[in-house]
């Protein structure tokens, strides 16, 4: 059984749906993640996890029990604080110590058990510094360790990472992804930060607007988005309007209006006549004044450069289709001193594999 | 850390922003620190003030200094200081006042810190119209604030009638609520509350509420998180509170006055009693100079035990 089993749980604020019926469990061990935009739903989910808010109706089970009205201070699930929340009168040891002093646990285990987790978070050193003696990245780790000293079952991070800077982050990710392999410890975490959550993640659970719109491992939910949201959310994605005009049992063709058909491959359920988009990321299609068309699993256009983006090691081509419809594309700077391969209005092709895409209904 | 550079017109723009404050202190404040200092020193006059040094003619307006290097045991002395530790009284009376003083101000801060949070802690709009009400008394004479004090704790009050009544139930013989110690201390906690709740509520406004989630989340149960979270941050406020109620209350003596019977005086009422009653201006020195000095033993006293304190964490 799930370590952690979501329920069916709605929440409500007056009038708005904050939560509106959520199902789905996480494992013991497993670092999952709750990705949307803000006001999606997933703070209050988490909130819901700790226990500072009571769900309206349906049950929070962590490990068979069902916590839904347990209080905060009697679950075995610690936050993570966005802010960090660090008692600022109390040393790193003492907030360390904090939940272990709260639970009871005899004086003489206390000063072995923060050591223990000071040593974790690299740390030792700073036992005696007060909070605001520490970097953004120190006090992270403060409150990492403050949350998991006496081992709960689930560790709740709330955006733990948005107040660093983007290196910082980057190198708390990788702690985190150790830490959290060391301590075995369950983590939920919450972000809205889809690079983040791709790159942290076992499982990723995409919100919007309260309900869950598709839950799966990072590489499933990039390649095979369930809905244009999600596929818009999560990374740069073009989305072609389409129809579909032939079924196959391998392969079935699209018909983009204006420029032409082309190959996809099928989705369950899909009908002739159907309308919907195809999901393209822009490093999968292939970039070039004439591209030679010799292998017929691509699927060829033309069009012209609309604009250009330099980002040092890519550029990005925003090319027009026939219809007027923008395709995103990007092309490696590999080589040397050259920023870009393409000016405005230069005319160029296109070219993707069928299975680059990924055929979305409605 | 650097300094920061000022100019000589910034050097200059400095002092002439602190020096009128600093006049004023030097002037009114330290002067006659000084003034009261020494006349702790010299002897009373035949008919009050102070035994004069110098002596004006009457006739012909020449003065003559009288204190000179053979005379000056006829103008100075420290019998004023042997008379305030000869008689126990004086010291009885101080640790008196302490004791009122600090009754005063533990009753303060009890009234006052769950007060403070419940304003900290309301709506803007609401909060705005309790720190309106703590301050409101501020808008009428202290005197008359006291005097209403005398009615409601007078003999005829509804309020004295009312407590007689229930204490005549329980078979106890009718008090007179007013002129007694009772009134003086109702009187002091009145006079000092807001003194209390402003430090308090300003110290408490600013708390970090994600802290008490956290203090939740990681176990604390109600009691812990106020003992382990809210007390020890807001002891700054406390500090603050206490230092202003405390000070005022020990020198009050305006309410023991009013509200007090002959056993309710204060350090304030003698000293106020050697300058205006006895006349006595030298004694009346000793006594403010002892009073001021115990103040600052007991900041002192308070200030070591704090850093000791800390130094044990």
């Amino acid at each position: 059984m799930a370590l952690l089993e979501i329920r069916d749980v709605v929440k409500r604020f007056g009038d708005f749906t904050a939560v509106n019926h959520v199902s789905l469990a996480v494992e013991a061990g497993e670092f999952f993640t709750l990705l949307g935009p803000s006001g999606c739903g997933k703070t209050t989910l988490l909130r819901m996890l700790a226990g500072f808010e009571r769900p309206d109706s349906g049950e929070i089970v962590l490990d068979g029990i069902n916590v839904a009205n347990v209080p905060p201070e009697k679950r075995p699930v610690h936050t993570v604080f966005q802010n960090y929340a660090l008692f600022p009168h109390m040393t790193v040891a003492q907030n360390i110590a904090f939940p272990l002093k709260m639970a009871g646990v005899p004086q003489a285990q206390i000063a072995g058990r923060v050591d223990e987790l000071l040593e974790d978070v690299r740390l030792q050193e700073f036992a005696k510094r007060y909070p605001h003696e520490l970097s953004g990245g120190q006090r992270q780790r403060v409150a990492i360790a403050r949350a998991l000293v006496n081992r709960p079952k689930l560790l709740l991070l709330d955006e733990p990472l948005s107040a660093l800077d983007a290196k910082l982050r980057e190198q708390m990710q990788i702690e985190l992804i150790t830490l959290q392999k060391e301590v075995g410890i369950t983590f939920v975490y919450v972000t809205h930060d889809q690079g983040e959550a791709l790159a942290l993640s076992h499982r990723i659970a995409v919100m919007n607007k309260g309900h869950v719109e598709q839950l799966d491992a990072p590489e499933h939910i990039y390649s095979y988005p369930k809905s244009r949201f999600v596929a818009d959310f999560i990374g740069q994605c073009n989305l072609l309007e389409a129809t579909v005009s032939e079924l196959g049992p391998e392969r079935m063709t699209l018909e983009i209006a204006g420029v032409g058909l082309c190959h996809v491959q099928p989705v369950a359920g899909a009908q002739v006549g159907q309308k919907g988009c195809l999901a393209l990321r822009p490093e999968k299609i292939k970039l070039g004044a004439t591209l030679p068309a010799d292998d017929s699993d691509e699927v060829h256009f033309k069009g012209k450069v609309h604009d250009c983006l330099y980002l040092g090691d890519v550029t990005i081509y925003i090319v027009e289709l026939d219809n007027g419809m923008l395709v995103e594309t990007m092309l490696p700077n590999s080589a040397p001193g050259r920023a870009k391969f393409f000016d405005d209005n230069d005319l160029v092709e296109l070219a993707w594999r069928y299975d680059a895409g990924h055929f979305i209904l409605g | 850390m650097s300094k920061p550079v000022y100019g000589i017109g910034g050097r200059f723009a400095k002092w002439l922003i602190s020096a009128p404050p600093l006049v004023y202190l030097l002037v009114f404040f330290a002067l006659p620190a000084l003034i009261m200092v020494f006349a702790a020193f010299r002897f009373p006059g035949d008919y009050g003030g102070l035994l004069p040094l110098v002596e004006t003619d009457p006739e012909t307006g020449k003065q003559t200094v009288l204190i000179t290097l053979d005379t000056w045991r006829d103008y100075l002395t420290f019998e004023n200081f042997g008379r305030f530790f000869e008689d126990s009284i004086y010291i009885e009376l101080f640790l008196k006042s302490f004791w009122y003083a600090g009754l005063t101000t533990l009753i303060c801060l009890i009234l006052a810190y769950p007060l403070s949070w419940l304003i900290a802690r309301s709506h803007k709009k609401t909060r705005d119209l309790l720190v309106l009400l703590v301050i409101l008394p501020f808008w009428s004479n202290f005197l008359i604030r006291v005097y209403a004090w005398m009615i409601i704790l007078g003999p005829q009050s509804y309020f004295s009638q009312a407590v007689n009544g229930v204490l005549g139930v329980f078979g106890i013989e009718p008090v007179s609520l007013l002129f007694s110690e009772f009134a003086v201390i109702v009187g002091l906690v009145y006079v000092h509350l807001p003194f209390m709740v402003l430090p308090l509520y300003a110290n408490l406004e600013k708390h970090d509420m994600s802290l008490l989630d956290a203090a939740q989340d990681l176990g604390a149960n109600a009691w812990q998180r106020f003992w382990r979270v809210t007390w020890p941050l807001s002891l700054p406020g406390v500090w603050a509170g206490v230092a202003l109620v405390f000070i005022p209350a020990l020198g009050m003596f305006a309410i023991p006055d009013l509200l007090g019977g002959t056993n309710s005086m204060m350090i304030g009422n003698l000293i106020k009693q050697q300058y205006l009653d006895s006349r006595d201006w030298p004694f009346g020195s000793v006594l403010s100079i002892m009073l001021t000095l115990s103040v600052l033993l007991l900041a002192l006293v308070a200030a070591w035990a704090g850093s000791r304190g800390k130094k044990k964490d």
